[in-house]
């Protein structure tokens, strides 16, 4: 059972990082708007700001 | 004329002259909207940067300090089609979004506790049921403990923070049994692990505290929310006002900009902003917004002008005031505090639950205690039995009986273009069974309307229509709506006073007064067919006709009075207006008991001889006279047309001209009660089956933690048939 001394704390430190992850994401005001980002995704306008897109795009 | 406007009040400035302004969007609905604003604007050079909201329905747009002024922000979106308004981030709405932050914080830390001590708890029952090695098993209570306590101190102090005011106020709410639950549960796990004992219960007591936390954060989600979009909708009502410099100069600024001191100049037409005393000019003013009085009052130098009242005539110049004592404001502002006064005695359904709950489930256990050592335990052996009793009727369910229903119904009359603005608002329009009406801008439509079109031939209309789109008055405003709103007549004359004038086909074309078109024969007609209407005649040379104007009930109104009565709830109109308005008003909608010319006392004192005779009103109104009124009553309702104080005061917003939400509220409202009452019954009955066995000494951690999350979904399941199933058409 020596085993568990070294899997218990591992399992806490995943669920730690994601709990930081959680308050990171918070403090970053990912969950202020949750309706736009899922849109934003389907933009392609911000592929005109990337040069290396150029080609691709009318102008 | 282009008029300058002055936004700089909006303007925060940030680090690295950065500037910012936060707009509400009127018709962003989509992402298609979105891509259209952030790309339109971010094409622009001066622009740093814009980023919409489209749950709130905002865009913040940053520039460089000092190369744009903060209107061509909004040139630049009414060019993309887009009609915003700057908005003032209030510090309430800070705090409330300060305070939502710090519970998600304190559900984010309790859940990732709850699951990682569940994993510990579940490997420990597992193996109590065949052959766990006991220092294992102290190893793995100590680990829970190592995150419990902790977890418990972070994220249980919303509830030991209340349940310590509760106390200190000599009162008890439902926090005090939870917190003692959470504190004895913690503190028996600790010692019974000391002992080397099988049963800890570290994971029920943080389970607990997750549970109810969802049910606090679902509250503040849904407050929150409410007050975000109110924000919204009083920004794009955008109140601005004329302000006159000192060089004679005007300047547009909104309403929030303007200090005591300043002189604004009013338009005729113009709905007035502020509150001060006239300086130059005369007018005639309709005040119907604030006292409910429908007929013009004459104001000239000296008289004071209320915020909410409409300019007829003449421009005024006024000069701005705080509200100073002895005015109608004051009275209002002193009434207020009394209804406030008179309304704290409710209580809430779920600090009645807590009330009679705490000292049952705490003497329970108490006897549980003392049973057990006459039985002959010993004492530390009995102890632990009464405090599984705590733990196993810790109100877990209970905490999420009350918000989880008000949240789904919150949501379900939103749908239905009704805000909510207190929680508990709901219980207690479920319990009213008298409706107090204002009659003006409440049953009636704030702005007056053609009533007698029909008889008009659609010709006549037509002119008078043209003729009346060069006024701003009301009564002509009503008169060019009603033709279509076509483009106004060319070279018109304004007569003060009197009416307007201008030339068509060679012949004067008149429109006013009765007797400035000279139609006394034709209005003796209109006036017996429509007593209450104001009258407007138009003249063009031999042709001549008289327009009834009045204001029209809101839509649906028969139909919701009659819902209402279906729902046995009895009708009254109490108004401010005179009874000659009020009783045809009354008759069309069948209500036989009402009230005319009441004051802003009265209509409270009103209210409280009702209350007296323990009648719970609901109280429907818009005006600022029905503040107090709305304050008072048992229950409140109020348009979004009403006046700032009315609406601040009631529990309840609805969108929209029609009448139909209040009935609708009250039917959603009767089920959410129903509903919670059931969720109340239930936890009542998961009692009656886990404290027999907690009592007997049965309830282990894995009956508890079953128990405690089985009776927790069961409670939030019930909740969400909040919004369906009831009769009435929905908005999405």
């Amino acid at each position: 059972m020596d085993i568990l001394v070294i899997l218990f704390p591992l399992a806490l430190g995943l669920g730690l990082t994601g709990l930081a992850a959680f308050f990171w994401c918070m403090r970053s005001g990912q969950f202020v708007d949750l309706e736009g980002p899922g849109w934003r995704v389907l933009s392609d306008e911000d592929l005109r700001a990337d040069p290396r897109a150029e080609p691709h795009e009318p102008r | 004329m282009s008029v300058h406007q002055d936004l700089s009040v909006f303007v925060r400035h940030g680090a690295g002259g950065v500037a910012g302004m936060e707009l509400a969007v009127e018709g962003m609905r989509c992402a298609g909207c979105m891509h259209a604003i952030e790309n339109g604007l971010a094409a622009d050079r001066d622009i740093l940067g814009a980023r919409v909201n489209l749950a709130l329905k905002r865009v913040t747009v940053e520039w460089k300090d000092g190369v744009l002024r903060p209107e061509a922000v909004i040139e630049r979106l009414a060019k993309l089609g887009f009609t915003a308004y700057p908005f003032l981030p209030d510090g309430e709405r800070d705090s409330d979004t300060r305070e939502e932050r710090r519970l998600l914080r304190y559900l984010g830390v309790a859940g990732f506790s709850a699951m990682n001590i569940m994993l510990l708890s579940v490997s420990v029952w597992s193996g109590n049921a065949s052959d766990i090695d006991p220092t294992t098993r102290d190893f793995f209570h100590w680990l829970s403990a190592l995150i419990a306590l902790p977890t418990a101190a972070f994220a249980g102090r919303p509830f030991f923070e209340s349940a310590i005011r509760a106390l200190r106020a000599g009162a008890v709410n439902m926090d005090v049994p939870i917190t003692l639950g959470i504190l004895l549960a913690l503190g028996m796990s600790v010692v019974e692990t000391w002992n080397h004992a099988e049963h800890a219960y570290f994971d029920g007591a943080i389970m607990l505290i997750f549970f109810l936390l969802i049910g606090r954060y679902l509250d503040q989600l849904m407050r929150r929310r409410t007050r975000d979009l109110a924000g919204n909708l009083a920004a794009l009502k955008a109140e601005t006002a004329l302000r006159l410099l000192a060089d004679g100069s005007t300047v547009v600024m909104p309403i929030a900009a303007i200090q005591p001191g300043d002189r604004v100049l009013i338009q005729p037409g113009d709905r007035v902003g502020v509150d001060g005393i006239v300086e130059t000019g005369e007018s005639e003013i309709d005040a119907s917004l604030v006292t409910g009085e429908t007929t013009p009052q004459p104001i000239a130098r000296d008289g004071r002008l209320y915020a909410g009242t409409m300019n007829l005539t003449g421009a005024l110049t006024v000069r701005v005031e705080a509200a100073a004592t002895g005015t109608l404001l004051d009275e209002i502002d002193r009434l207020m505090a009394r209804a406030v006064e008179s309304r704290s005695r409710y209580v809430k359904l779920s600090d009645r639950a807590a009330r009679l709950y705490a000292p049952l489930v705490h003497a329970t256990a108490l006897a549980t205690f003392l049973g057990w050592i006459a039985f002959g335990l010993a004492w530390q052996q009995a102890l632990i039995i009464a405090i599984t009793v705590l733990i196993i009727t810790c109100p877990c369910a209970l905490g999420l009986a009350i918000p989880a229903v008000q949240v789904v119904t919150a949501s379900a009359l939103f749908r239905r273009k009704v805000m909510l603005k207190q929680g508990d608002a709901l219980e207690r329009l479920a319990e009213a069974d008298l409706v107090v009406f204002d009659k003006t801008g409440t049953l009636t439509l704030p702005e007056p309307e053609l009533i007698d079109r029909g008889a008009i031939p659609a010709d006549r209309l037509a002119k008078a229509g043209a003729l009346a789109a060069a006024s701003h008055h009301p009564l002509a405003r009503a008169i060019a709506q009603a033709a279509g709103a076509p483009a106004p007549a060319g070279s018109v004359t304004e007569h003060r006073g009197l009416g307007l004038s201008c030339l068509l086909d060679g012949r004067e074309m008149r429109l006013g007064s009765i007797a400035f078109c000279a139609a006394e024969a034709e209005a003796a007609r209109v006036a017996a067919q429509h007593p209450t209407a104001s009258l407007i005649a138009w003249r063009h040379g031999a042709e001549c006709t008289v327009f009834a104007v009045d204001q029209r009930l809101r839509p649906g109104a028969v139909e919701t009075v009659q819902r209402l009565r279906e729902l046995g709830l009895e009708l009254r109109i109490v108004s401010g207006d005179r009874l000659e308005a009020v009783a045809p008003v009354a008759a069309a909608l069948g209500i036989t008991q009402f009230q005319a010319g009441l004051k802003p006392d009265e209509k409270l004192q009103q209210l409280e001889e009702l209350a007296r005779a323990g009648r719970k009103v609901l109280m429907v109104g818009d005006g600022l006279n029905d503040a107090p009124a709305l304050a008072g009553a048992h229950v409140s309702i109020s348009p979004i047309s009403a006046s700032h104080l009315a609406q601040a005061a009631a529990d309840i917003v609805f969108l929209g001209d029609a009448l139909g939400p209040v009935a609708e509220s009250v039917a959603l409202s009767r089920k959410a009660r129903a509903l919670m009452l059931e969720n109340l019954w239930f936890a009542v009955a998961y009692n009656f089956v886990a404290v027999p066995i907690a009592v007997a000494g049965f309830a282990t951690p894995l009956v508890a933690a079953a128990a405690m999350s089985g009776s927790s979904l069961v409670v939030t399941l019930n909740a969400l048939r909040a919004g369906r199933g009831v009769a009435g058409k929905r908005e999405d």
